[in-house]
This record gives structure tokens, sequence and C-alpha cells, in this order.
């Protein structure tokens, strides 16, 4: 069952009871609005697509209080079909993770003619959506929760990076990045999952690291866990980064280090590093990475080789075991103190502590 | 040898490279300019740096010549590139 991840609706008699043109009057039902939110709550994103007055249709639902709830949304005279690929377009989904809700026979038909993957449903169907499997994501990770709040943000941001025209220092900077590393607690850990996972392309070692193991890790006091979340003065970017790191008497071996892809052009990945290597000088150790080259990670491992790691022996590596896996490579760092990143602002606890929640 | 540094002066390399960074970074970069001492430069401006090399002059940078001191000016990114050609051509 492909999830929803964008539900659109249509406002006549769908999504609220009477014509708008006609009635003057229409009134959102409790139940409905309920709807609503849980399917945002769900981080399933909502758009519009009506046949309506767009100023009129935009300040009715203000007035009711769900305009916040919808994205790119398409109310005019135009083709339903049209209007839903659109909002598609606009979001980046596949047809076949969108729906379409509509009173209408012939509009439904008219979107299932011309884009058969979107999944149609009618307006008596409104109320039990949220009981539909389909609707019914499985883990709801706190990012999921603000999925409508990211998306906002991030249509912004690219509008105003298209339009600008300086060096891109300049842009990160008029930004006001902040960057906020954090020990990991319960409520973290779905999100360091999910991030494992799905970045592949910046996951130093591969290496996935289950729900269960990284509680374990939670409470080992010779390990941390910390995850990284990145906001902007358009909103949050949400979990971008996780580090696991292992203490050993003269060196931290960093098991594992994915960032997201969405901020690598941020330099997440080198402030990241930096704060590590100055970290590890702080408390007078050597780091240490676990390394495995695949075909779509040479940008982390440029990352580690331009912060200064080498495969050069060190007397420290003796004592830290062997590497996760066959192919995985020890890189190794003689560490000396850093300077904080120019670009944003750093939030981080101080590793030298060490402290076991 | 049909290889296009064979053709390309150390000098002419080194033009090539500073207009490159110049475009990239928004900014005149000369040949000696060091773009990644005022932090410039992100971890996505490496990797295109690396992949521009790779493919425009046809060498692999790999394992230990990824120092950053290796791309540090258009200057030293032009030796590197020369030297790279010159050991494939040997080999």
């Amino acid at each position: 069952m492909t999830l929803v991840k964008c539900l659109v609706w249509d406002l006549d008699n769908t999504l609220w009871q009477g014509t708008l043109l006609e009635d003057g009057d229409v009134r959102l039902p409790d139940e409905v609005r309920a709807v609503i939110v849980e399917l945002d709550s769900r981080g399933i994103l909502q758009s519009v697509a009506s046949k309506n007055d767009h100023d009129l249709a935009w300040k009715k639902l203000e007035e009711l209080g769900v305009a916040e709830y919808f994205l790119v949304p398409r109310i005019g005279w135009g083709r339903k079909s049209d209007a839903v690929m659109g909002i598609a377009r606009d979001l980046q989904f596949a047809l076949s993770t969108v729906a379409f809700v509509d009173d209408t026979p012939t509009e439904r038909a008219e979107v299932n003619y011309h884009a058969p993957e979107v999944r149609c449903y009618t307006e008596q169907d409104v109320l039990s959506l949220i009981g539909l499997p389909e609707f019914s994501p499985e883990v709801v990770t706190v990012d999921a929760r603000r999925r409508r709040e990211m998306y906002r943000a991030n249509a912004l941001r690219t509008e105003e990076q298209e339009s600008f025209d300086g060096p891109d220092e300049d842009f990160l900077r008029s930004l006001d990045l902040v960057m906020e590393i954090r020990r990991a607690d319960d409520d973290d850990l779905s999100r360091v999952e999910e991030l494992t996972l799905r970045t592949s392309q910046m996951n130093a070692t591969g290496v996935h690291y289950p729900d269960r193991v990284l509680r374990g890790l939670l409470a080992d006091p010779a390990h941390e866990v910390l995850t990284i979340t990145l906001t902007d003065r358009f909103g949050p970017h949400g979990a971008v980064g996780v580090l696991l790191l292992e203490r050993h008497p003269g060196v931290w071996r960093l098991k594992l280090l994915a960032t997201s892809c969405r901020v690598v052009a941020f330099g997440a990945g080198t402030v990241l590093l930096n704060w590590l290597v100055d970290q590890a000088a702080q408390a007078g150790v050597h780091l240490a990475a676990d390394f495995r080259p695949t075909d779509r990670n040479r940008m982390m491992e440029i990352a580690y080789r331009f912060a200064g790691f080498t495969q050069d022996p060190c007397v420290c590596l003796a004592g830290i075991g062997d590497p996760a896996g066959g192919d995985v490579q020890c890189l190794h760092l003689v560490t000396a103190r850093r300077e904080g990143p120019a670009t944003m602002r750093l939030l981080s606890p101080d590793l030298t502590v060490a402290t076991s929640i | 040898m049909t290889d296009r540094t064979t053709t390309l002066t150390a000098e002419d390399l080194e033009k090539e490279l500073a207009a490159y960074l110049s475009e990239k970074t928004k900014t005149e970069v000369g040949p000696a300019d060091d773009v990644f001492a005022s932090g410039l430069v992100s971890s996505m401006f490496a990797m295109q740096l690396v992949v521009h090399l790779e493919s425009t002059y046809d060498v692999a940078i790999i394992g230990p010549e990824l120092k950053i001191d290796n791309f540090r000016t258009a200057q030293v990114m032009a030796a590197l590139v020369l030297r790279l050609s010159d050991e494939a051509g040997d080999a």
C-alpha cells in the first residue's frame, strides 16, 4: 500500500457545506476540521483544487482558520486534473502518492482520466480517511509532524536563492543559519533511525543502527549519540544529521556520521567535522573515523580528507579494535583547535565532559 | 598521448583554474589566492572542485591526494593535475 503524501481537497460541499458563490455563507463541520488537523499531524500535506473565485475562497479558508494547512493551492476555473498535477509538481511528489477528494463525479472522472495514478475519494469518504491504511503511516516522526512547515520554508528559501546573485557564502550568511548539536534523548531516536536509513549519500560507514541498538548506546557512558538540527530564518530543516562516537583513552572513534543531502550545500558536514575536531583537541585526544568507500559517499570521503584525516598509522589506534567490517577503512587525525564556522551559529554540548543520561 | 594537458603549460592551467574559481565563488580569485583560507568553501564545493579537475583533465584524485593542501590555490591545483597526468603517462 503506497502511503498518500498529499491530499488535494475540493471546497464546495466537500471540505465545507454549501457553495460559496451561491450561498455566500458556508459551514466547516468540526469533524472535517478534525480530519484536516489529524492528517497534518501525521505529516500528510494538504492542498486545494477548487473551481471558485480565488480571493473569496482563500479569504473564507482564512476566516475558518484552516488556510495555513494548505500548500500551493489551485483555486480558479481551470481543469482539476491540471490543478492536481501542478500541485504534485510543485511539491515534487509522484502522482501515485497524491489523493484527491471531490463531491462531483465528473471532476473525479476528469482527474482519473488525465492522471489515473491519483487516488480519488468522494465527500462521503472524508470522515473515514483517517482510518484508511494509505493515510496511516506506521511511524510519525517529529519531522513528519513539522513537514508542512518545512515545505513552506523550503519554497521560500529556493525562491530567495534563485534571486540572489552575490557569493554563496554571503547568501549562507543571509540565511541566519543555526545548527544545534545535542545529546540524543528518547524522542530524538526515531528521527535518527530515519536518517541513517535515508541518507545513503552522506552516511560514511553505510552501517545502519537500529532503534534498539541506539537506545542501548544512549545509556552507555562510552558512547555519545548526537543529533543535529538546522534552522534558518525561513524555518526549520528538521533533523539533518546524526553522529555516533565511542570514547577510548587517547582517541575518539567516529562510528557513524550521516548528514541529510538536503543540507550538504550549506556546508553542514564540514561544520560538524570541524566542531568535532575542535572538541577532541580540547579533550586532548585524536580522532579515528570508520569509513567504507561506496560509489555514493565520495562527498563524505572528501569531507574527511579535506578536514585532514589520513590513513597514516598511529599508536592511538592500537586499543580501539577492528573497524566495523571487512572493507571499512580507519581514517585518523591528530587534532588541533579549530575556529568556529563563519556562516552559521552553533549550539553544542561540551563533549570534554562525559555524561550519561 | 592525446591528453590535452600535454599541450597545456602550468601557466595556462593556473589561469584556467583561477577563472573557474572566480566564476564559482563569484569573487575575483588570483592564481595564488587560497580559496579555503576564508572558510568560504562548503563540502559541496570541495566535491565540485574534485569532480571538475577529474573530468576536465582526465585524472583520478584518490586517497592521500585528496588533502586540502592540494586544492588551496589555482597554482597548487595546476601542479597536482600536471603531476597526476605525468604519472598516468609514465605508467
